[in-house]
């Protein structure tokens, strides 16, 4: 893809972004983003703007931000060793814990941060869509913590494959409304939380759970995600010896992998993120975005988007909810064409072996979606033995337990040995 | 005359005769694309100016019904490609002026120059881009405006007086005023302030304003038609359609024909 860009043009542009000066004032990350959306929310995205400007980097907010992500959220989250899996993959591999952050994702941290920003921009509800649950999970939590009311909109499909998940936002005092149109994935449940937004553009905030959608969106998902990789980047020094060599995230619409990265962009670190290979490479099997994508314009922005010749989005498939998606964030698609960040993919059955590896090497049950990141790290530690790494392990697999019973355990026959 | 004016045109003359324009709007390809060009020649036998949605994959502008069928559509094969063949086949055939509502993804994937050729010789005069915005709208109007074809703008009752005089002055053919702070199809009825709304809208701008969202039946457009220059009909012809009815009665009822 780094056909998109002249060599010049993108090492200017990656140079700007490790200065912190992307997205630009038109919300362009170099030829990506902008503000794609309908008339009548382009006032509600001014005044969001224009908010994002006043109240992200002011002392206030930020204070209340922190301690919020402390004494709410429990951060820091730990940096874990991860002994046997160093053994085993013959690396030395690192895992920031982000399963261990209130709800059980780094979701909180971005939900937290927009539900503190909406109650000080007097929004009177919270919407938000969910793909794997998680960030309705944490969108509830969160606006039960800051005291405004929230709806859920959630893909049928997605609402039959992370149950447990709707019964939480249920107990959390969020509304989850069942999105029967579209795929009836995250896809559709974004369309249709745009529909509501559009109804009610003053007193609504649209909570996006992830680093996509028209500016500010991207920008602002990033600067609260951020937080995983300045506490990453600290502990590896702290407790590693050092900056990994690599370090992967896996990339649904890449709020968990902006977050990791953006704070190690100017530094000597190789940057893997990790996108969903479903059972194969055709259309329609995968959501290996970036890997097969091309550039279009995708619920607000341009960015690269899985579609036909015609424009039509393409349907996706992965075995994770929460990576399940035809488009990806803008800041992505600009660090795949500078080359600074490379984005490949692991399917459905290396996420479940990485799963399942992990859970009983290291006694962590992590996500779905963060299984495509142990698969691709573990390929990368065979091809380059002895490499510290550092892997984002962006949210527990308690939700994923209706469709990992699906799969028989196959560790469970070494009980007995 | 350019293509954009011919809109005006069509508007102006139904403003003459003593009436509001009517602009139908039709899912180009819905319910059946076998039958799309008769359709469209029995709905511009009746309007002033024809409306032809593009399918798209996510018509997030768009309530249930214009959602429905769109994906049917795409799903039977509809394309922007086979839309400008067919009407290629029927050309000098259709006086009313045709107008495109797409959302941007497949004419970005169509090619914009591509795009306003093939346009201008299908006779099709303007296009609607619901999610486009003015600040993103530069590089599409040039193309299109090189060929004469307009770009119409969107106004809603959320666009602040500032914006309002932009959008006015940028539009081309006419000012579509959404008459709700909603997506299209709701059944909620027109605003009580409407009236206001559609006035201050006139006031700004040189061109006819036409309203659209919410218009179902002969009242809707005699409301509308005392404060704007035409009524735009979507979601309730596109129903007539979806349950095998002719459209024309429909239509000359919405005029009192
Ligand atoms: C645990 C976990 N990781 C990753 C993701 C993917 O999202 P993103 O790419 O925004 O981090 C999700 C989304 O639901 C998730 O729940």
């Amino acid at each position: 893809m780094s056909a998109l860009l002249q060599a010049d043009e993108a090492s200017a542009l990656l140079a700007a972004a490790i200065r912190g000066e992307l997205p630009d004032e038109r919300g362009r990350f170099g030829p990506f983003g902008g503000r794609y959306v309908p008339e009548t929310l382009v006032p509600a995205f001014e005044r969001l703007e224009e908010g994002v400007r006043e109240h992200l980097h002011d002392a206030s907010f930020q204070a209340e931000f922190r301690k919020e992500l402390h004494e709410w959220v429990g951060r820091p989250t730990a940096l874990t060793f991860a002994p046997r899996l160093s053994e085993i993959w013959g690396a030395d591999v690192w895992l920031k814990r982000e399963d261990l952050a209130h709800t059980g994702a780094h979701k909180i941290n971005n939900a937290i941060g927009q539900a503190i920003l909406a109650k000080r921009l007097g929004a009177r509800r919270i919407i938000a869509e969910t793909g794997a649950g998680q960030h309705g999970v944490a969108s509830a939590a969160a606006c039960a913590r800051v005291g405004l009311p929230c709806s859920v909109y959630m893909g049928a499909v997605d609402m039959e494959r992370q149950a447990p998940n709707v019964d939480r936002m249920l107990r959390l005092g969020a509304e989850v409304v069942a999105v029967e149109s579209g795929d009836k994935t995250l896809r559709a449940a974004i369309d249709e939380a745009l529909r509501t937004w559009v109804t009610d553009p003053e007193g609504i905030y649209y909570l996006l759970g992830s680093a996509v959608g028209a500016h500010p969106y991207p920008y602002l998902v990033r600067e609260l995600q951020s937080v995983i990789g300045e506490e990453a980047r600290q502990q590896m020094i702290d407790l590693a010896g050092g900056l990994p060599d690599v370090a992967f995230a896996c990339v649904g619409g890449g709020s968990n992998a902006i977050g990791l990265f953006y704070p190690m962009l100017g530094d000597d670190i190789e940057l893997i993120g990790v996108e969903a290979g479903g059972t194969g490479n055709g259309l329609g099997q995968n959501a290996a975005t970036l890997a097969t994508g091309t550039p279009g314009v995708l619920q607000g922005s341009y960015t690269i988007i899985l579609q036909d010749d015609d424009g039509q989005v393409q349907e996706t498939h992965s075995i994770s909810a929460g990576l399940d998606y035809s488009g990806v964030g803008p800041e992505h698609a600009l660090l795949q064409a500078t080359g600074r960040v490379k984005y490949i993919s692991a399917t459905d059955d290396e996420a479940l072996e990485a799963l399942e590896e992990l859970c009983a090497s290291e006694g962590i049950l992590t996500a779905l979606e963060t299984s495509h990141a142990f698969a691709a790290a573990k390929k990368y530690a065979k091809e380059h033995p002895g490499k510290r790494i550092l892997i984002g392990n962006s949210g527990r697999g308690d939700k994923d337990m209706p469709t990992l019973t699906k799969y028989p355990a196959r560790t469970r026959s070494h009980a007995g040995a | 005359m350019q293509a954009h004016e011919r809109i005006t045109a069509a508007i102006a003359a139904a403003t003459k005769s003593g009436r509001p324009a009517l602009v139908p709007f039709i899912t180009a390809g819905y319910p059946k694309p076998a039958d799309f060009i008769y359709t469209l020649k029995a709905i511009a036998a009746v309007g002033d100016v024809v409306e032809l949605g593009i399918p798209f994959s996510d018509p997030m502008a768009d309530g249930m019904t214009i959602q429905r069928s769109s994906f049917e559509a795409l799903r039977q094969g509809v394309s922007l490609k086979w839309i400008f063949d067919q009407l290629d086949s029927a050309s000098g055939e259709i006086d009313a002026p045709l107008v495109m509502m797409s959302y941007l993804n497949p004419l970005l994937a169509f090619g914009y120059d591509k795009l306003a050729d093939r346009a201008l010789a299908a006779g099709v005069c303007g296009f609607i881009v619901p999610d486009l915005p003015f600040e993103e709208s530069a590089e599409l109007r040039a193309a299109l405006e090189a060929k004469g074809l307009g770009l119409i703008q969107l106004v809603t009752p959320a666009t602040p007086e500032t914006r309002l005089q932009t959008l006015c002055d940028a539009s081309r053919g006419f000012v579509y005023a959404v008459t709700i702070t909603g997506i299209t199809g709701g059944g909620a009825g027109l605003p009580a302030d409407l009236a206001q709304y559609l006035d201050r809208v006139a006031r700004l701008s040189s061109l006819p304003v036409c309203a659209g969202f919410g218009i179902r039946a002969r009242e809707d457009v005699a409301a509308v038609g005392k404060h704007a220059a035409g009524a735009i009909v979507g979601s309730a012809l596109v129903e007539v359609l979806e349950r095998g009815d002719d459209p024309q009665p429909y239509l000359r009822s919405l005029i009192g024909q």
